[in-house]
């Protein structure tokens, strides 16, 4: 129970933080949040489902263009278009999910599909005129939507507390389902498909979900993305980096568990801020000179507790329930 | 016999020029306790794998609980009440005892609760309740051997296949799981299926066997009559059982 008391104390830290913290901490923050939830949303299908995604910068692709989209073409505001953005980000991939498990492609292949899957869509948005195609979307800043919350024009304050929200509903979502029906499932296909077959799941089904809730929830992320940054470049958001960059926290923080994604975030963002903050300060700032270090220290991490950091925080706080 | 659980009829399997499994034919009433043995390489885990919808027969008939099944997928067939064990055991390693078999309870109950409340009690069937928090891949061979029934007895099945649970365990092991077999019959009138080549245990637990070699059927009845059978002795049990 001590855990749930930690847990309130922490979210509370985290409303009360604007008041004293300035800009550009914020903004830190803001990023943490953004790769906490999309790390949520990934972990359902790698963490829980076993499935390897190396192609997820597509729903936030999709999601931020489609919400985007509608709002400078249709005046569809983002609260509104958020519905479109997860139903287009789920039909795209339920249909990836479809091609691959019906057909029995699984494992690297399967990753390799969705690299695919982002790679051609990148290519096809850089044609699409209506969307700026190669050279980019721009949400334009007009004076009078100022403070226009409900178009998602705001101040830091608001991404703040939308982002923070954003990652305290999508931990309690994967809190619930891991602890649900389809949630022991996953775990089973993740461990062994074929027994968890053997005790009556349905293992494409149950993958198909996972892929349909992981791709509706980076979406949300996608639409986010675009309302904040108010740019939107293919060769950017669908790109492979992209990817990987939001499947760094969840492998860190530690798969298939429900806070590995928000440590990993809480690690990573600020280390890379540090990383550039410390090289432009000695001077050393050399093209890459932040990537080396940053990767040295995913080295380390991930050599020092290879089952993640949350894992091992989990134990020596006596929260791990399984005896070893 | 109409009154039959499981009915396979003609069940054949060839793999490429072999010939695993010859025109097959057997029933087993509810409540039962039924034997396959036989040397290796005789087709038991083949026969049992298309019982269990892992691998499509070739010819032949399956029926389970008045329905075909021989057509169907292995997780539809669970959900007709077939539990089976896997002869190299596949516990799930990452997860607790006690996950391991709420994944197998969940098919039948939706709620938690109730699921937990199942597993517990397989749990104590098999002497792994308290074993319940240790995570699967730290279990010794007999210990993932009953997590393996466990775990299939979670799904409240009518017929339990099981394949091989003897293999590997020690005397006094295999006594220890013969009992909580015959215990889970008696108590809950689970019809057992197994493959089993230990014939200590195969003579503590079938009502009647079925003696496969080299695909096909050359003895069948209660455990006395097969065992003094010269077909059997000379193809399986050797000279040495006399």
């Amino acid at each position: 129970m001590h855990g749930r008391v930690l847990i309130a104390m922490l979210l509370a830290a985290l409303i009360a933080t604007p008041a004293f913290a300035d800009r550009y901490v914020i903004s830190v923050l803001i990023l943490v949040f953004y790769f906490a939830y999309v790390g949520q949303a990934w972990n359902l299908m790698m963490g829980f489902t076993g499935q390897l995604s190396l192609g997820h910068s597509l729903y936030v692709g999709l999601g931020a263009y489609v919400a985007a989209g509608l709002w400078l073409h249709a005046g569809i505001g983002p609260w509104l278009g958020v519905f479109a953005a997860i139903a287009v980000a789920a039909a795209v991939g339920s249909v990836t999910g479809w091609l691959s498990w019906r057909f029995g492609i699984e494992g690297v292949y399967f990753a390799l599909l969705t690299i695919a899957f982002a790679e051609f869509t990148r290519i096809g948005f850089d044609h699409i005129d209506m969307l700026g195609a190669a050279g980019g979307l721009f949400l334009p800043v007009n004076a009078e939507e100022a403070g226009q919350w409900w178009n998602l024009r705001g101040g830091p304050l608001l991404f703040y507390y939308l982002a923070l929200a954003l990652v305290a509903g999508a931990t309690l979502a994967v809190a619930w389902l891991r602890r649900s029906r389809l949630g022991y499932q996953w775990v089973a296909v993740r461990e062994d498909s074929e027994a968890a077959r053997a005790l009556g799941v349905d293992v494409f089904r149950a993958k198909m979900i996972a892929m349909l809730i992981s791709s509706g929830m980076t979406a949300v992320g996608g639409v986010f993305y675009a309302f904040y940054h108010r740019n939107l470049f293919p060769g950017q958001v669908f790109e492979m980096g992209r990817s990987i960059e939001l499947i760094l926290a969840p492998i860190v923080g530690g798969l298939g568990t429900v806070f590995g994604p928000i440590i990993g975030a809480f690690i990573l963002t600020p280390l890379g801020e540090a990383l550039i903050a410390a090289t432009e300060r000695s001077g050393f700032n050399a093209p890459g000179t932040k990537a080396v270090f940053y990767g040295a220290a995913l080295i380390a991490i991930i050599y020092l507790v290879p089952s993640g950091v949350w894992p091992w925080i989990a134990r020596r706080l006596g929260f791990s329930e399984h005896r070893q | 016999m109409t009154t039959a659980l499981l009915t396979v009829t003609d069940v054949s399997k060839r793999f490429r020029g072999l010939t695993a499994v010859d025109r097959i034919s057997f029933e087993v009433a509810p409540g039962e306790i039924f034997a396959v043995i036989g040397p290796n390489g005789a087709g038991k885990t083949t026969l049992f794998n298309m019982i269990a919808g892992v691998i499509a027969c070739d010819e032949g008939a399956i029926s389970f609980d008045g329905a075909r099944i021989e057509r169907e997928r292995p997780d539809r067939i669970a959900w007709r009440g077939v539990g089976r064990t896997f002869q190299i055991v596949r516990p799930f390693p990452a997860l607790s005892v006690e996950d391991n078999v709420m994944v197998g309870a969940l098919l039948r109950s939706h709620h938690l609760d109730a699921a937990l409340e199942i597993t517990h009690a397989v749990l104590r069937q098999l002497d792994l309740f308290d074993k319940r928090l240790h995570l699967a891949s730290t279990l010794t061979l007999p210990d993932r051997k009953r997590l393996e029934v466990a775990r299939a007895l979670a799904t409240q099945p009518k017929l339990l296949l099981l394949d091989e649970v003897m293999a590997g365990l020690r005397p006094t092991e295999t006594d220890r799981m013969v009992g909580i077999l015959k215990e889970i019959n008696r108590t809950s009138g689970v019809t057992i299926l197994l493959i089993e080549h230990v014939m200590r245990a195969v003579m503590a637990l079938a009502s009647r066997i079925l003696v496969l070699h080299h695909g096909a059927r050359i003895a069948e009845g209660a455990p006395n009559e097969v065992v003094r059978d010269p077909a059997v002795i000379t193809s399986y049990l050797g000279a040495e059982a006399l």
